[in-house]
């Protein structure tokens, strides 16, 4: 069967392989070349070496980038989990309305981040102009301001990930260690989360990578203000990209360094998750 | 031919003026207009594709460094020979890549009306402590008047260029008339200690709490000002569109006074930052087209009414060309009597300012210290101006 | 009967946080009808007869911003990706899951690798392909997230592949069938579930993209609606909230229509999609 399968590779793969060329591998390897290159359009790049680089780790701004994207991520990687889960086994417990609850809460996820962001904007300054103050004018409101941007979005999907777990543990576990006197803490602890291990290290992982790429929201609702202090990784990158003249070159070697830091973390984060799961 | 236009407010002008010329000649021009604060963002995205813009804008010498390579040398063309004079031309190393095609002028346009009903006139103000005066007692007493001294002073990306580059033009302008030069690696920051004195004076007597200005946008100062809410709007010839609903009769400008030099005789601030430049790397018909469209736009009767005249829907430019008509723009008006009275104009320096990111850092800087009026906040402001200043100057470009 | 009563205490707190959950939805909504002057000053009360304007920033939203055909272009966008996603790359991941070697094994590492990828790392370089390759049109866009979406969907057919029995494939192959039939008759219909999952996904996906079309289209010509919200913002030198408040009420409206009417194969399509990935 393989070898009759084989000889149709043009019409199965063709396609595909096709456009992921176009639109993966072709500007993938561009980017890692420019990355090495001073340019403003590719026609004029000229091989510079890992000067980029150099510029890149010596701009204070994409440091304060990195920082602020790494607390954000923290931040919102365990609100989200926390609370998602949470809701998820309130909405196991088969309380009346479960079904509204689980279509409201997960709704916003389907709105794209530009709308949200700018959904917020006039909800927080609405809020904040009460005290005479904005969004923008504090590095403390826009960074909390996208934490409960950001939990707004996505608890709705983790807490979906969490009920289908939720429902897939085999109930006769609870009422085994029910019997044996377990109280509902201890259930939860070495019953509940050792079998939600796959769940959880899919939603830590998303949640991880959602946190460290968010862009959408940033542009929309600070903009990086005031002072670039609420920029985070991916909006620097673009900024310096597209607001800088003569910076491109960096901002492609900034691109690389991003792209090393997301698969890195991704990698350690999934070996993490995974060898508790096995040690369970 | 393709336009990449650098001014927001003129963009409906230059859709139809594009469709008349289209109409007329049967060339097919293409308008495209940059948000307000992204035009070299914009440029660098489009200039890299295939229909690249034909024409496009640099801000003068600053901006030219970074497009050089992209300019079309205009010596001896049809348009050049129009210019009313050779001090419009941007020239570089005996080539002029580019041609400015506007002249405007700014200051702070005033509510004679409501200065009125305050209780004072435009001969009462001649001096930054005139105005200081004038604006503090407005304040006052606002709650009797119904009206404060400024519109708010709006720091969102569609306003704050009138602080961060026009007003901070004073300062530069003034330093650099001390110094005697016209540009500089490393400002000293001379008067800073007046662009604050006057940034205060905007935030803290304008129609809002200085910590809500970083959400106040364009629109809103327009607003404040035509519904009569503030007497002071900081602003230029461009607006007039705007403000035109107070009436002609109850407009009047005046200086940005900050307390330097010779007060008495203080004109507004009048220049260019709009250079028109032609994309050398275009193919040799698109060249001659988008030439033949400029001259066309600043001879042509029907170009020069779009241009020039301020009726509604019209750019009310002041041309550097001969064509340049008699304006119905009062605005412009109000500038020429200040030059006619023998006023000197402030020199427009801001075309010097290091890069984007240097007016970004300060405007950013601005609304932190307006939110918190600090002087921690100030040494934020001085070394936005100060110290990004040389380093944004040292920037490497290809 | 006590844990009835616990169970209505827990409706009630969840009522509570659910008003919540969509109020800003509904503050969008009620300041859409107001003069944009009035929606910054005092966002949170309702028209009153002074601020009420109707319907006229919806109008604007459509006359002055474009706000309809935005809709139309990311319809197509959308649409067109994700039916051209779906097709395409099923028939990969079941080629390359069946014809196991060494290029196929390579083939799906690479996919893998292109969802870790993030999008800056090539929105410069992808931007420039597009415009040389005069992909700039919502059609030539198709392509783009065809090869920039593949990855992920190329991993979950493959999870969904490897679970089917060959048997059934074989004796449709033995019947006479070629590959293609094989394919569209046998293993499409088997993989169903896996396509609404698929699609689910890179629907929101796309529908909701900025960056890529940002950077890819030809903005004189096309939007989508995340970016004629992103442009209103001082694009035109000035900010109309009564414009923005319309079109944010516009962008949400389609998507709360699909979502209460697809809502069930949502769900589980995201559970489902989650448990594979």
């Amino acid at each position: 069967m393989e070898k009759s399968i084989k000889r149709y590779f043009p019409v199965f793969l063709g396609p595909t392989f096709l456009a992921f060329i176009i639109g993966f591998i072709v500007p993938f390897i561009m980017g890692l070349y420019l990355s090495l290159c001073d340019f403003r359009a590719v026609t004029d790049a000229k091989f510079v070496g890992l000067s980029n680089f150099a510029r890149a780790f010596q701009d204070a701004e994409f440091l304060h980038a990195f920082l602020f994207t790494a607390a954000f991520t923290a931040v919102t990687v365990v609100l989200i989990n926390v609370i998602a889960f949470a809701v998820a086994m309130v909405l196991t417990q088969n309380i009346p309305g479960t079904n509204i609850f689980r279509t409201t809460f997960f709704m916003p996820n389907l709105i794209g981040g530009i709308v949200l962001g700018y959904i917020w904007q006039l909800i927080f300054n609405g809020v904040l102009a009460r005290y005479d103050l904005a969004l923008k004018i504090s590095a403390k409101y826009g960074f909390w301001g996208l934490v409960i941007v950001l939990c707004w979005q996505q608890i709705g999907y983790m807490m979906i990930i969490y009920i289908a777990g939720l429902q897939s543990i085999p109930g006769d576990l609870n009422e085994a260690a029910q019997i044996d006197g377990a109280n509902a803490w201890q259930r939860l602890w070495n019953v509940t989360i050792p079998n939600m291990m796959p769940s959880i290290t899919i939603c830590t992982f998303l949640t991880l990578t959602n946190g460290f790429k968010l862009f959408d929201q940033n542009l929309s609702l600070t903009a990086g203000e005031p002072m670039k202090q609420t920029e985070g990784l991916a909006l620097n990158i673009f900024n310096t990209f597209y607001t800088r003249v003569g910076w491109q070159g960096v901002g492609q070697a900034k691109a690389v360094v991003f792209f090393i830091l997301v698969v890195g973390l991704g990698l350690l984060q999934l070996r993490m998750t995974r060898s508790k799961e096995v040690q369970q | 031919m393709y336009y990449l236009n650098f001014k927001p407010e003129a963009d409906a002008a230059w859709q139809e003026l594009a469709k008349a010329y289209t109409a007329e000649t049967g060339v097919e021009v293409k308008v495209q207009t940059a948000a307000s604060g992204q035009y070299e963002a914009t440029l660098m995205s489009e200039i890299a594709k295939t229909e690249a813009p034909t024409l496009f804008q640099v801000n003068g010498p600053v901006g030219l460094k970074n497009w050089r390579d992209y300019c079309y040398d205009l010596t001896g063309s049809k348009i050049a020979g129009e210019l009313s004079s050779d001090d419009f031309a941007l020239m570089d190393g005996g080539e002029m890549p580019g041609i400015a095609y506007v002249i405007e002028t700014y200051g702070i346009i005033v509510n004679t009306k409501l200065l009125g009903d305050a209780g004072y006139t435009l001969d009462d103000i001649k001096s930054f402590a005139d105005l200081k005066k004038v604006a503090e007692d407005i304040t006052a007493r606002s709650g009797e008047l119904g009206f404060s001294a400024f519109t708010s002073a709006g720091m969102d990306g569609s306003s704050d260029w009138r602080f961060k580059t026009h007003l901070a033009n004073l300062p530069i302008y003034f330093e650099y008339e001390a110094d005697g030069i016209g540009d500089t690696e490393a400002i000293k920051g001379t008067y800073l200690d007046n662009y604050r004195a006057v940034w205060d004076l905007y935030i803290n007597n304008c129609t809002c709490a200085p910590t809500l200005l970083s959400a106040k946008t364009g629109d809103d100062s327009v607003a404040e000002f035509v519904t009569e809410q503030a007497v002071f709007y900081q602003n230029g010839t461009w607006a007039y569109g705007d403000v035109a609903d107070v009436g002609d009769e109850n407009l009047g400008m005046l200086p940005i006074y900050i307390g330097v030099g010779d007060e008495a005789n203080q004109g507004l601030c009048t220049g260019t930052e709009n250079y028109w430049c032609v994309n050398k790397n275009a193919a040799p018909e698109d060249i001659q087209a988008t030439l033949d469209f400029m001259y066309w736009c600043v001879t042509s009767e029907t170009g020069l009414d779009y241009m020039c005249s301020g009726d509604e829907g019209k750019m009310g430019f002041v041309i550097p060309f001969k064509g340049n008509l008699e304006s119905t723009n009062a605005l412009v008006n109000i500038a020429n009597d200040y030059v006619a009275q023998g006023k000197t104009s402030i020199k427009w320096c801001f075309p010097t300012m290091p890069s984007e990111e240097w007016k970004n850092v300060l405007g950013s800087a601005l609304t932190t210290y307006a939110a918190d009026q600090t002087d921690a906040n100030w040494e934020t402001v001085r070394a936005a101006f100060v110290d990004n200043w040389a380093k944004e100057k040292a920037n490497p470009t290809v | 009967m006590k844990t009835k009563r616990k169970g209505w205490f827990a409706t009630a707190i969840l009522t509570i946080v659910a008003v919540f959950y969509v109020s800003p939805l509904l503050i969008v909504l009620m300041n859409s009808f107001k003069k944009k002057a009035f929606i910054n000053l005092e966002p949170f009360k309702l028209p009153s007869e002074k601020t009420w304007i109707g319907g006229e920033n919806y109008a604007n939203a459509i006359n002055d911003y474009g706000f309809l055909k935005a809709v139309l272009w990311t319809l197509v966008i959308t649409v067109g990706s994700v039916v051209v996603i779906l097709i395409c790359t099923s028939m990969f991941a079941w080629f390359i899951t069946r014809v196991n070697n060494r290029t196929t094994r390579g083939l799906y590492t690479l996919c893998v690798f292109s969802m870790v990828v993030p999008f800056q790392m090539v929105m410069f370089t992808l931007s420039l392909v597009t415009d040389r390759l005069r992909l700039n049109t919502p059609w030539g866009l198709i392509i783009i997230y065809l090869g920039f979406g593949a990855g992920l969907a190329v991993f979950m057919f493959c999870g969904f592949v490897k679970s089917i029995p060959i048997e059934i494939e074989e004796a449709a192959m033995i019947d006479g069938c070629s590959p293609l039939r094989t394919f569209f008759s046998v293993v499409l219909p088997i993989m169903k579930p896996t396509y609404i999952s698929v699609g689910i996904l890179e629907t929101m996906w796309i529908w909701n993209d900025f960056l890529l079309p940002y950077l890819t289209l030809d903005l004189n010509k096309f939007s989508t609606i995340s970016i004629v919200i992103q442009r209103m913002q001082g694009s035109y030198g000035r900010v109309d909230m009564g414009a923005i408040m319309a079109s944010l009420v516009l962008a949400v409206i389609p998507i709360i229509i699909f979502y209460l009417s697809c809502q069930k194969y949502i769900i589980k399509g995201v559970a489902a999609g989650a448990v594979k990935g």
